[in-house]
């Protein structure tokens, strides 16, 4: 009964004695190794070097800003809606007189928070978001933590910096 | 440290560890000090320049046949091991037999004339390879021999007596 | 007494040698492995990894060092000890080079030449089991004692053959001196091209007599999770696997002294020709004779870790199978062909029996009915 195409051909025969003597075959095979041995390796050694992830990896999420350095974020919660591992929360509160340089409307996130752990990098949020505020860097990872109280990430850390713009290929 | 000072040493350290053979309770430790005897007079064996015997003693005795010794004793349940009870009439016979061989063999030494080595007859190369090589093959040629036919004879024993016989459980 | 410090001078640095060669042996093995498995290997300590040594020695002394309620601790103790002194007795006979003249003296380059060097070697190699059985019997663990049982019964049967293998090459020096072994082969005339089939046995009872892939069952972490050493930790497990070691590089100089003519290389008489004869030039020409030697025992050493990352370990069955039906009378022959040669003077005899089994395994692979190749047979079904 043949259902598939990959069956092998076995020898089951007896041994001749130059297979049973293993030397031809140790001999073969550690030219195997021996070959190897001169390959070129395909090791990245990470910290140093890095691969390319390409434009649509998810890593880190960002907060955007605008071109003035307003926060485009207006606590809608959406993205928290759309989440499905519920990493996201966040307090809404309103913009006060005198700040309208710091939001870019009337509503804002007083607190925004990412839980790292639960986080499963789905992108969901930033297709969620109709004020195109929280996008998934495709340059950078969420680093390593070491205690459970770095897990969860702030507005300190989410926030976008003005110095370094987090710019996409298609943007530009 | 001059030669007659080590000699002393090392007979006492052979002395030592040849008691310890079969006054130690633990038959691992026993077999151990075994192993150490041999090692001192392999050392003893040195000092006469035979290094040859030195060497042969090591790998036969130290190498192989106290590895054996060691083998079988790995396999002995040691924790449930119980001094067996032993009669009194059992103590006093193993006590006369003991001091009868002992009383023979001083009486034997006693007896014994040693041929008491010269300087003028001393030979640095008695005790070298090529010298027992020479005796052996030539002057004892015919008992070299004939040991041979007697290991071969006993290799075969040994080869019929491990053979797996018809019926046997094959494991 | 100046001769005596020389001479404490030189088995220093033979000692401190085997040692170092030993400590870049545990790196060169991981760089070995990693290079053959596509991968770089340890990088991070020091360049390319060059600290890695030292840092594995810090983190073997930093771990706990755990003794066994049941253990017997004595022994427990001197298991790894003994292990260590007998890897590292055995170099004492080594010739490393040749001499060296200091102050019109010639002095050997060598721990003590004795007339039965090779059978020293032998003695210490027969002696190296006790330091796995001691420890493996002192761990009390099921695992731990059948390791060292093992490890007795491969040792025991594997040294028969090493014995049986060696013998060939005593035969044709007539000595038991390893440094007239050397010199025996000076000119080009290696006992490699005299006794090939000597040296095929002896490389593999080499391997097994280090307890080496692929004849590392002691250790078959499959079968006996760490086989003699699982009870232990710290730097007495440190200790046994730098034994093994040590071991290697040992026995990579006896095969390179007895079949690859020792610190004897090519064109080596021009070389201490142009030297000249003088005290400077002689001691150049035995440096350059102790590098030749070193390099060929490292290239052992990288090629008992090339075997080791290539083949498989064998079965216990087909260990000892190999060892007594096959190494055994395979030597026993090259015993007698090899006395035949010498009868009628004809060095390279043992070559026929060389020739003789690749004839009739040619033959033999040749007969096989074709028919019998290639039974088609379905993959099992998944």
């Amino acid at each position: 009964m043949q259902l598939t195409n990959r069956a092998k051909k076995i020898d089951k025969s007896e041994m001749t004695l130059a297979e049973r003597m293993y030397l031809p075959a140790i001999a073969g095979g550690m030219a195997i190794t021996l070959k190897h041995f001169f390959k070129k390796k395909p090791t990245i050694n990470y910290p140093e070097q890095k691969r390319y992830l390409g434009p649509v990896f998810r890593g880190q999420h960002i907060l955007k800003k605008d071109e003035a350095g307003r926060e485009r974020c207006t606590a809608c919660g959406l993205c928290a809606v759309a989440c499905p591992a519920e990493a996201i929360s966040m307090v809404a509160a309103e913009r006060k007189a005198g700040e309208e340089n710091l939001y870019r409307e009337e509503k804002y996130a007083a607190v925004y928070e990412i839980n790292m752990l639960r986080c499963i990098f789905c992108g969901f949020c930033e297709e969620a978001c109709p004020k195109q505020a929280i996008y998934l860097r495709h340059d950078q990872f969420v680093p390593v933590f070491m205690s459970r109280d770095e897990v969860i990430y702030g507005k300190d850390r989410l926030v976008e910096d003005m110095s370094s713009r987090y710019l996409r290929e298609g943007w530009k | 440290m001059s030669a007659d000072k080590i000699w002393y040493l090392l007979t006492a350290l052979t002395i030592v560890f040849a008691l310890a053979v079969i006054l130690v309770r633990n038959p691992m430790y026993s077999v151990l000090c075994l192993v150490l005897t041999f090692l001192c007079l392999s050392c003893h064996y040195i000092l006469l320049n035979a290094q040859f015997l030195a060497v042969v003693n090591l790998i036969v005795y130290a190498g192989a046949i106290m590895v054996l010794f060691l083998f079988v004793v790995m396999f002995l349940n040691l924790r449930e091991y119980k001094e067996e009870t032993k009669s009194t009439l059992q103590r006093v016979a193993a006590f006369v037999v003991g001091i009868a061989i002992l009383g023979a063999i001083v009486m034997a030494v006693r007896r014994l004339q040693y041929p008491m080595p010269s300087a003028e007859k001393f030979d640095i190369r008695t005790g070298y390879v090529e010298v027992l090589g020479e005796t052996l093959f030539l002057d004892y040629l015919l008992p070299f021999e004939l040991v041979t036919i007697l290991f071969f004879v006993a290799m075969v024993g040994a080869v019929m007596l491990g053979k797996r016989e018809k019926g046997e459980r094959h494991f | 007494m100046d001769i005596f410090w020389i001479k404490a001078i030189i088995i220093l640095v033979i000692f401190g040698l085997s040692l170092f060669v030993a400590m870049y042996s545990t790196w060169a093995e991981r760089k070995v492995a990693g290079y053959m498995q596509d991968r770089p290997g340890p990088n991070r300590a020091g360049w390319g990894g060059l600290l890695q040594p030292l840092a594995d020695a810090g983190k073997m002394f930093f771990k706990e060092d755990f003794i066994p309620a049941q253990a017997n601790k004595w022994l427990f103790i001197a298991g790894p000890c003994l292990a260590m002194l007998t890897a590292l007795l055995s170099s004492a006979v080594i010739p490393f080079g040749d001499t060296l003249r200091i102050d019109g003296q010639e002095i050997q380059v060598q721990g003590i030449e004795v007339n039965i060097g090779i059978l020293w070697v032998f003695g210490i190699v027969s002696l190296g089991v006790y330091g796995v059985m001691v420890g493996g019997w002192a761990s009390n663990n099921k695992f731990s004692l059948l390791g060292a049982i093992r490890a007795a019964s491969q040792n025991i049967s594997y040294e028969l053959a090493l014995g049986l293998s060696l013998i060939a090459v005593i035969m044709m020096t007539g000595s038991l001196s390893v440094r007239d072994i050397v010199n025996t082969q000076h000119g080009g005339g290696w006992n490699i091209l005299f006794q090939p089939l000597g040296f095929v046995i002896f490389l593999t009872c080499a391997f097994a007599e280090c307890n080496r892939t692929p004849f590392d069952l002691p250790e078959c972490e499959a079968e006996l999770i760490g086989g003699y050493h699982t009870e232990y930790s710290s730097m007495k497990l440190g200790f046994y696997l730098f034994a093994e070691y040590v071991n290697m590089f040992v026995s990579s100089c006896v095969v390179s002294a007895l079949y690859f003519g020792g610190f004897n290389y090519p064109f080596m008489d021009k070389v201490a020709e142009a030297l000249g004869n003088d005290a400077t030039g002689h001691n150049i020409a035995t440096a350059i004779g102790f590098f030749a030697f070193i390099a060929k025992a490292l290239f052992f050493v990288f090629f008992f870790m090339w075997v080791r990352w290539t083949l498989p370990r064998f079965r216990y069955d087909q260990l000892m199978n190999l060892g007594w039906k096959s190494l055994i009378p395979l030597s026993i022959l090259n015993i007698i062909v090899t006395g035949i040669g010498l009868m009628f003077n004809l060095r390279w005899f043992s070559w026929v029996a060389v020739v003789i089994i690749v004839a009739v395994v040619a033959v033999q692979a040749a007969m096989k009915p074709k028919a019998a190749r290639g039974i088609l047979e379905a993959a099992p079904v998944r």
